[in-house]
């Protein structure tokens, strides 16, 4: 799994084998197809970008052409094991609906996104007073597809208001792990797996 | 896989089939099936007549076959010369050596459709009861009445199971109603170009095709086989505005815009002035040369029929629970007779059933017609579905 996005990775490390699982945003399927041939899940994705699906599809997926914010109304409740939206609840235009959706039809679910309190962020923007460019943000303003940009802090009291418990979360500094202390400020991405 | 002596690979898939005195495969086979075939109407038919062609070697295990539907105008010559046209066969850039669907790995099978016009029953086909066409006497079939007829093929052929089940435009209907009506004996389902109902706009462009027809005197109620004097202009007009429907605007504007016909100015006429005029009425006279004007009838209605949830309370979800079927659904962008809508609509019913499904709208700036045109992407979408599938 060392190939795989560190946020990916850390998802693919803790999937129970054999459960079934949605990747909402799943790209070209790098993580579903890890998921199936090392864990044996049953993996479906949801996917935007046509090229993508093509891909994903030619590797044999099962992936559909959609997105947060229209399809995921359509799958029944609990129909999947966990669901996951990785680097994608900040493109979504309702994050809120996304989420709920989320955790109604996955018992459990593993958002991760980008931290926008990431200290390199917080320089960009208080000193040099330009929206942010990073690795993790790596697009300029005008062409990004982040619309809700948020932090660990944000979304941490996004998920109490909501009554939803975080059973483990996991940061990221570029592909290091760093400690919880002062996550909001040092980690660039977060990953949370999340319960009702 | 093919055990030696049984079904060995042969070098070249188009040669006879190693089951060599087995004259049920091979290109251009017909059998009599004794029948009879309830249908959905309340008549059975007795016997009933298959025209149909298979490519490629069964394998010892029975695990390889692959059934192709064609659409209305189709026909059983999926990758070989058209009879009549001389034409290669209408799906020749999905099936073939390397293709996604290759003699050399697939044991291949495409009928001509219960009601068509090549060889199967259908309303030219002559009534054993009274020695004369059947004409509109033919009974009144649907889509699953012509699945049941290729179900009953299978039977003769020794298949019990298709790997996979793959059609455009009315295939994909006749896919997803074999997904329905035969879950056991379908593996994997491509349903391209596709809808799970005729809308009613779809229903709209048939009844103009079928009352072309119809007022065509020559037409005479369908008894015109006798003298060999069918309703061609009807027929040629059914064909016309049909066609407009499997094209789209961009794609006209692109290969004819108002460009004029071999002239250099209109000739306040009613000349083909125009270049779609004139590639128009090309497609209808050369459509009549090929095709049945009844059976155009019987075919278009079977498809305005089709509403595969209407026998499941309406609910689409129903007609595939607990299904094992895997599916792969396809769109074309500029397709507005089947829409993508009406592919997500199928899309969203297999997820309720909890059905694996993959679904991808690709673009084309061809409308309906873009899954019979060279298109690489779908080439590969099918190819790594059908691979997936048998690796499995």
């Amino acid at each position: 799994m060392s190939e795989l996005r560190p946020d990916l990775a850390i998802i693919a490390d803790h999937v129970a084998p054999g459960s079934r699982v949605l990747d909402v945003g799943c790209g070209d399927g790098e993580l579903m197809e890890v998921l199936q041939a090392q864990k044996r899940c049953d993996a479906r994705g949801i996917e935007i970008d046509a090229a993508n699906v093509s891909l994903a599809v030619a590797r044999g997926l099962s992936v559909i052409q959609g997105d947060a914010d229209a399809d995921l109304v359509n799958y029944p409740d609990n129909s999947f094991d966990y669901a996951i939206l990785s680097q994608t609840l900040q493109t979504a235009r309702a994050p809120d609906k996304a989420l709920s959706e989320l955790m109604r039809i996955g018992r459990r679910a593993f958002v991760s996104f980008p931290n926008f309190a990431y200290w390199r962020v917080r320089l960009s923007l208080a000193w040099g007073g330009r929206m942010p460019v990073t690795p993790a943000l790596p697009v300029s303003w005008y062409e990004t597809q982040n619309i809700h940009q948020l932090t660990i802090d944000d979304f941490r009291a996004f998920v109490r208001e909501r009554g939803i418990i975080v059973e483990q979360a996991w940061f990221l500094t570029g592909d290091r792990r760093c400690g919880e202390a002062a996550a909001n400020l040092r980690a660039e991405h977060a990953v949370f797996l999340l319960r009702r | 896989m093919g055990v030696s002596g049984i079904a060995p690979r042969l070098p070249n898939p188009y040669s006879p089939h190693p089951m060599t005195e087995d004259s049920r495969f091979g290109l251009a086979r017909t059998v009599t099936l004794a029948g009879p075939l309830e249908l959905d109407g309340g008549a059975a038919l007795s016997p009933v007549e298959i025209a149909y062609e298979t490519y490629g070697v069964l394998n010892a295990d029975r695990s390889n076959a692959i059934l192709i539907c064609h659409a209305l105008t189709g026909d059983q010559h999926v990758a070989s010369t058209h009879p009549i046209t001389g034409k290669p066969g209408w799906w020749t850039r999905m099936v073939g050596a390397e293709k996604p669907i290759d003699p050399g790995r697939h044991f291949i099978i495409c009928t001509n459709v219960l009601g068509s016009c090549l060889g199967s029953s259908g309303p030219a086909t002559v009534n054993p009861a009274t020695g004369a066409p059947f004409a509109m006497r033919f009974p009144v079939i649907t889509i699953r009445d012509m699945v049941r007829a290729q179900a009953m093929l299978l039977d003769h052929l020794g298949v019990p199971a298709l790997a996979a089940v793959v059609g455009g435009s009315m295939g994909g209907m006749q896919v997803l109603e074999w997904a329905a009506t035969y879950p056991d004996r379908v593996r994997s389902a491509i349903a391209i170009a596709a809808t799970a109902r005729h809308s009613a706009q779809n229903i709209a462009f048939h009844e103009v095709g079928r009352q072309a027809i119809m007022a065509d005197p020559k037409w005479r109620g369908g008894d015109y086989y006798a003298d060999g004097d069918p309703p061609a202009a009807g027929l040629a007009v059914a064909r016309m505005a049909a066609h407009i429907t499997y094209l789209s605007e961009a794609g006209l504007t692109e290969k004819f815009g108002r460009r004029l016909q071999s002239r250099d100015a209109k000739s306040f006429g009613f000349d083909a002035d125009f270049q779609v005029e004139s590639y128009l009425r090309h497609q209808g006279i050369s459509f009549v040369d090929r095709f049945d004007a009844n059976s155009y009838l019987y075919i278009t209605r079977a498809m305005d029929y089709y509403d595969i949830a209407e026998e499941y309370g309406g609910l689409l979800a129903n007609a595939f629970r607990a299904t094992r079927t895997r599916f792969c659904i396809v769109s074309f962008d500029t397709d507005w007779l089947y829409p993508t809508a009406e592919s997500r609509a199928i899309v969203h019913a297999l997820n309720a059933a909890g059905a694996p499904v993959s679904f991808v709208e690709l673009s084309s700036p061809f409308g309906h017609d873009a899954f019979l045109l060279d298109m690489p992407e779908l080439n590969r979408v099918v190819d790594g579905f059908l691979r997936a599938g048998e690796r499995t």
